[in-house]
């Protein structure tokens, strides 16, 4: 025997580990975001691709500059969590395809400087990181956030926007032609699209928002994959289909039906890879469920009666904002007590 | 039957590994010596009563219970008493032992003493037996099991409720002892149901060994009040209280036992032992033993004699590999980590198992998610996460708040988390913190309530409460 005993470390038990680990994690939701993108380069042309890739570049040089060192005290200790790749993807993906790059590149740096290392980084931010990128970009550059353009196809794909590369501060940057989202359209002309346009999602919009088909089969993956507790964007959906066709059935000429509120704007993309975010929603089942039909709940209102066309982004983010609050009062009860 | 099969909520499910369940359970040789710790079980040490030199039997008595929560002990050969210095306790620690040398020349032939019926007598002669014979858990707590069956006056026992879970990966001890000896087993619950008036002895197995449920079944034939309930195979259904949750669908109170809800919880090993104590008078000399694991190169069932080193059954087991880094007594989940080989098996050793580094090494700890994975995997519904926050910068009032003494650490949260948080080695540590405290407390109570007391003037609860406080001082 070749064990003497002085060769044995003591540790503590348990002695084995389920496979699945942060970084796998992180790379399953990044590897879920890849139909989102494709789907995004289709409809916009490479400059997609582009946007996306500045603000990961933002996101990933904020997590290297401002990140948590390694141990010999090197930069970027956290950055192969992959946790800011993909906060790049997802906050790239909710940006108009007019965007300039360098705009994008400050909503990455902003979403993890400010949504995530200021609080301590992963896990102790209470703001999805993603989204308060794009919301300090939606506050500081209104016009380049609100402008759209048309969904090209083919016969665009290879076109790059001479927009995307405009100089910092100097210029407009939008050279196309634009064009009103599905929901401007809605709340400004009275004007529904098909639904099936919108599953499609050869319409106007964020880069990674137009398409439902494939934001609700990516959903249905990463559900089947356990990467989120599906109880969240199931509610979500819920509320917004059930509260949107009550008001349809009170004025059907003012309000769109439960099938134009699920498919159209930011909703799907926003309830699938937005809410789900673990650090900033609930643990507890129950308060996941309020988390969800608070997000629904807010979307509707605003979309209705708000001032903005969409209120995705603003839901979710009040909703983070109440999340250690759901936490406290929805922990399940201890077993026995 | 039911569509879905029986468990309890929460919980994780490990890599099973049972890759010994086929092997039949075989005896090991004798080896020299065998060395028997005086504390085996929970409660007060035993009291030995050999001297350095004498010569004891097999199933010789060699150690008188300590106190009613203490059994007897037994030599597990025939030979000599050679020492009674201190030895190495499996948990690190030094402990009274009695070391027997043993005689070669020797038949050893398993002991059998005079039968008894387990009806006859009162319930007190039933409890004295089993103490006498010094039987304890065997499911790896190791607790006096007579002390369970003196059920208090005035409680009742609705059902006996035995425990042939084994929901801690690799072991398969009690699946071979419930395949083999599935006669012992159903004959000990029948004795047990009938001495403690319950009406029902259900034996709960998980689905991983339904050749077990099979042959339970085989061996209960004609009794009807005897049931064998196949579960949905997740950890720890094991625990006492899952089990009852799983098995009768009740839970137990916080902090109160299974009798609470009119439920006795034995495991199958235990049980099957009343068959060797009342038929046959044969005491607590050896028990069934899972050597597996990566790092031993032929693991095995095997019976062995309480108080053979550790060193002595690997070795029989064809040794270790060259990288074993390892060793656990008990299951991987909650098993006991050895700092030496050279300690004894002792009543409570379900098993032994040893790991390589590769197996060992804790991939890198990143930073909480909230995934709430580990709120998902707590069978106690406490909050995982937030206990291993609060232990991280020492918030233990806290987590005394949270019910973090609920903890009953199964691991089940370190197992889930994507993160690698060490969550229920913190949760343990803060457990000792706050235990620590609330003695602490208690000393100062019981100080300040003797002070009162000491004092002419003062009119109050006196003496109780000052001899309290002496006896918490101890």
């Amino acid at each position: 025997m070749t064990t003497t005993g002085s060769d044995l470390v003591l540790q503590s038990p348990p002695f084995d580990s389920a496979r699945l680990t942060t970084p796998k994690l992180m790379q399953e939701v990044t590897l879920a975001t890849v139909p989102v993108l494709l789907a995004a380069v289709w409809f916009f042309g490479i400059t997609a691709l582009f946007i996306v890739a500045a603000a990961c570049a933002g996101a990933m040089g904020a997590e290297w500059l401002f990140g948590q060192r390694t141990a010999t005290g090197r930069r970027g200790a956290t950055l192969g969590d992959g946790t800011a790749l993909l906060t790049g993807v997802l906050m790239g993906l909710t940006l108009p395809p007019t965007i300039p790059l360098w705009m994008a590149f400050v909503g990455g740096l902003v979403g993890i400087g400010i949504g995530k290392l200021v609080w301590g980084g992963l896990g102790g931010n209470i703001f999805n990181p993603a989204l308060v990128g794009r919301a300090f970009l939606q506050a500081a550059f209104p016009t380049a956030l609100t402008t759209w353009r048309a969904s090209g196809g083919a016969d665009t794909l290879f076109h790059v926007d001479k927009g995307a590369f405009a100089i910092p501060f100097a210029s407009s940057g939008v050279d196309a032609v634009t064009t009103a989202t599905a929901l401007s359209r809605m709340k400004f002309d009275a004007e529904f699209l098909p639904w099936l346009d919108l599953l499609r999602g050869n319409v106007a919009g964020s880069l990674g928002e137009t398409s439902a088909g494939i934001l609700i089969l990516c959903g249905i993956w990463m559900g089947v994959r356990r990467l989120y507790d599906w109880r969240v964007p199931v509610t979500i959906l819920v509320t917004v289909a059930v509260l949107g066709q009550i008001f349809h059935f009170v004025s059907p000429e003012k309000y769109p039906d439960a099938l134009f509120m699920l498919f159209s704007g930011g909703l799907l993309y926003g309830a699938v890879f937005m809410a789900t975010d673990p650090a900033t929603s609930p643990t507890a089942p129950r308060g996941a469920l309020i988390f969800g039909a608070g997000i629904g709940v807010l979307v509707v209102l605003i979309r209705l009666f708000g001032g903005l066309p969409e209120g995705v982004m603003y839901a979710i983010l009040l909703m983070n904002a109440t999340t250690p609050l759901i936490e406290r009062v929805t922990q399940p009860r201890i077993f026995g007590r | 039957m039911k569509l879905l099969t029986r468990t309890f909520p929460h919980g994780v499910h490990p890599k099973e590994h049972k890759d010994t369940a086929p092997l039949p359970i075989e005896r090991m040789p004798f080896t020299d010596r065998y060395v028997l710790p005086l504390a085996q079980h929970i409660g007060a040490p035993s009291k030995g009563i050999v001297k350095v030199g004498q010569h004891v039997e097999r199933g010789e008595k060699i150690a008188e219970p300590g106190g009613f929560v203490s059994v007897a002990l037994h030599s597990p050969v025939t030979g000599t008493v050679r020492s009674l210095d201190p030895k190495r306790h499996p948990n690190g620690s030094l402990v009274p032992a009695i070391e027997i040398e043993i005689d070669r020349y020797a038949g050893q032939e398993t002991p059998r003493g005079t039968p008894a019926d387990p009806q006859a007598g009162s319930i007190d002669d039933f409890v004295a037996r089993i103490q006498q014979m010094g039987l304890v858990g065997l499911g790896g707590a190791a607790f006096p099991a007579h002390v369970k069956y003196r059920i208090p006056d005035g409680a009742v026992v609705k059902e006996l409720l035995v425990n042939g879970c084994e929901c801690e990966p690799y072991l398969t001890c009690d699946h071979r002892v419930m395949l083999e000896n599935a006669e012992d087993v159903v004959r000990g619950s029948v004795v047990l149901r009938d001495r403690i008036g319950a009406h029902l002895a259900t034996i709960g197995v998980e689905r991983n060994k339904l050749d077990a449920v099979a042959a339970l079944q085989e061996a209960a034939k004609g009794d009807d009040r005897v049931r064998v309930v196949p579960l949905e195979v997740k950890y720890p259904q094991g625990a006492e209280k899952m089990l009852v949750k799983a098995v009768l669908g009740v839970e137990v109170p916080a902090g109160k036992l299974p009798l609470e809800v009119g439920v006795l919880v034995n495991n199958v090993s235990t049980v099957a032992c009343l068959a060797d104590i009342f038929d046959r008078g044969t005491p607590l000399v050896e028990r069934v033993v899972t050597v597996a694991g990566p790092a031993v190169r032929r693991p095995s069932n095997l019976i062995v004699p309480i108080g053979t080193p550790v060193r002595a059954v690997l070795e029989y087991c064809g040794g270790l590999t060259g990288d074993a880094r390892e060793i656990v007594m008990g299951g991987p989940m909650m098993g006991q980590p050895l700092g030496s080989i050279d300690v004894p098996v002792i009543k409570g050793t379900s098993g032994l198992l040893a790991f390589t580094e590769s197996k060992l090494a804790r991939p890198a700890e990143y930073h909480c998610l909230k995934c709430g994975r580990c709120v998902e995997a707590c069978p106690v519904f406490l909050n995982p996460s937030r206990l291993a926050r609060l232990a991280k910068v020492g918030k233990y009032e806290d987590m005394e708040r949270f019910q973090v003494m609920d903890c009953m650490e199964c691991g089940s949260c370190s197992y889930a988390c994507p993160s690698n948080i060490p969550i229920v080695q913190l949760i343990r540590v803060s457990k000792s913190w706050v235990r620590e405290r609330q003695r602490d407390a208690k000393i100062a109570q019981a100080k300040e309530a003797a002070e009162q007391a000491a004092k002419p003037a003062a009119d109050g609860p006196g003496d109780a409460s000052a001899k309290d406080g002496k006896e918490t001082n101890r």
